[in-house]
């Protein structure tokens, strides 16, 4: 499934261009090193950890994009990071679990 | 006079970026402190700072920071003559702080972005525990900056371990709270070997075990290398510091065990799995460390799984 349509399903608010690539599951953690360890490649990382440190992670997780949940900000460095390494950032008022659920019936999840 | 310290804390030459972040506010402050308590008259606020020869009072409540008077509170106090009355009518009570465990790039940062000519410093249990001035931070800095150039003076003459055949090396600096630059080494040899077609799972673990050992540089060590050796069949990543060292290895390498403090965990490090994942993905794994001379954590991962399985 592609970036765009998770964008449009989930009313999400993209914070700057990305590259509208394929992704294919999804973790949700606010812990870097739980996600460094357990978070599948080609996902959505949801979350509330809006710096720097979070693209890195997800860039060595193999990570497409990240959903800021509950509104939460991101600095200015993480999005110009992001841009680099070419991992989409989103926004959206509503909370990870509420995000979570949405996303799981997207990827029809038992 | 401006507090502002002239010191660019992300733009400034590697050396005093890694002291900014290396020295602690606590290596720096003032930790004989004056006081004064809310019904302490502004005149003997005024006869403190005299005697002690200092320009801020911090005013305490069972131990904990409910103000500061400051030697302009005491001047305005004398020109509008209030001097007689008590110190929690004029104190500032909107307070800015920091906490001793942070590194003084932080305090340079709060002078420059406050104007305030001191700070007071708590510690995790949140009690005052210091007064940290500008000119406490740029002291503190010339000393280490002293010892740091005479260091660097005696290192110029060692030469680097040689390579053997087939080998090659990549190294990292790696400073202590430095997350601007946290994962670079990491992510540099992630791409690296992606474009010499590591293979993608093989990849990853060497991720993580890059990744957690090179966080611990910069969340708990005074800093230190990432040094990678890649050699055919196989890539060793080793992480080595000058301490502090960990004092229980066998703890360190628990899950869910960490000495990491309140800031480093608010930025999603610190939940005590780095050396645990670590270890999990490795093929080989060793760690040393004596408390205070540092850590030398080695794990290596093989490049060909099928290969060495046979």
């Amino acid at each position: 499934m592609k970036l765009s349509q998770l964008e449009k399903e989930l009313e999400l608010r993209p914070l700057q261009v990305y590259k509208d690539e394929e992704w294919e599951s999804a973790y949700t953690s606010d812990l870097l090193s739980d996600v460094m360890g357990n978070a599948p490649g080609d996902s959505v990382l949801v979350t509330i950890q809006g710096h720097k440190n979070t693209v890195a992670v997800a860039t060595l997780a193999g990570i497409k994009a990240i959903v800021l949940a509950n509104g939460a900000p991101a600095t200015a460095d993480m999005l110009q990071a992001a841009a680099l390494e070419n991992i989409a950032i989103f926004s959206s008022p509503k909370d990870q679990f509420h995000l979570s659920c949405k996303i799981g019936k997207i990827l029809n999840l038992p | 006079m401006n507090p502002g310290i002239p010191i660019n804390t992300t733009n400034s030459p590697s050396v005093i970026l890694e002291l900014i972040h290396r020295i602690k506010v606590k290596d720096v402050m003032t930790s004989q402190l004056r006081t004064a308590e809310r019904t302490t008259t502004m005149k003997e606020i005024q006869r403190i700072m005299r005697e002690n020869k200092i320009s801020g009072v911090p005013i305490l409540e069972d131990y904990r920071l409910v103000g500061m008077i400051s030697v302009d509170d005491i001047i305005r106090a004398l020109d509008q003559g209030y001097i007689d009355s008590n110190a929690e009518l004029h104190m500032s009570k909107k307070l800015i702080v920091l906490e001793d465990d942070m590194p003084i790039s932080f305090g340079i940062t709060y002078f420059e972005k406050y104007k305030f000519g001191r700070f007071p410093v708590i510690n995790k249990e949140k009690e005052l525990v210091g007064i940290v001035t500008s000119r406490d931070i740029t002291l503190g800095l010339l000393v280490e900056l002293n010892k740091t150039i005479e260091e660097m003076e005696h290192q110029i003459q060692t030469t680097a371990q040689p390579l053997r055949e087939g080998q090659e090396r990549k190294e990292y600096f790696v400073r202590q709270y430095d997350y601007e630059q946290a994962g670079r080494a990491s992510t540099e040899i992630k791409k690296y070997l992606n474009e010499k077609g590591v293979d993608k799972k093989i990849l990853r673990s060497i991720a993580v075990a890059s990744y957690e050992l090179e966080m611990n540089l910069v969340n708990h060590s005074v800093g230190g290398f990432m040094i990678f050796t890649i050699q055919p069949d196989r890539i060793t990543i080793e992480a080595v510091d000058k301490g502090p060292g960990i004092p229980d290895l066998e703890k360190a390498l628990t899950e869910g065990f960490s000495t990491a403090n309140d800031w480093i965990r608010s930025l999603g490090f610190g939940a005590g799995m780095g050396l645990p994942n670590t270890k999990r993905v490795c093929d080989e794994f060793e760690i040393h460390s004596e408390v205070p001379h540092g850590t030398h954590v080695k794990g290596v991962i093989y490049l060909k799984k099928e290969e060495s399985a046979l």
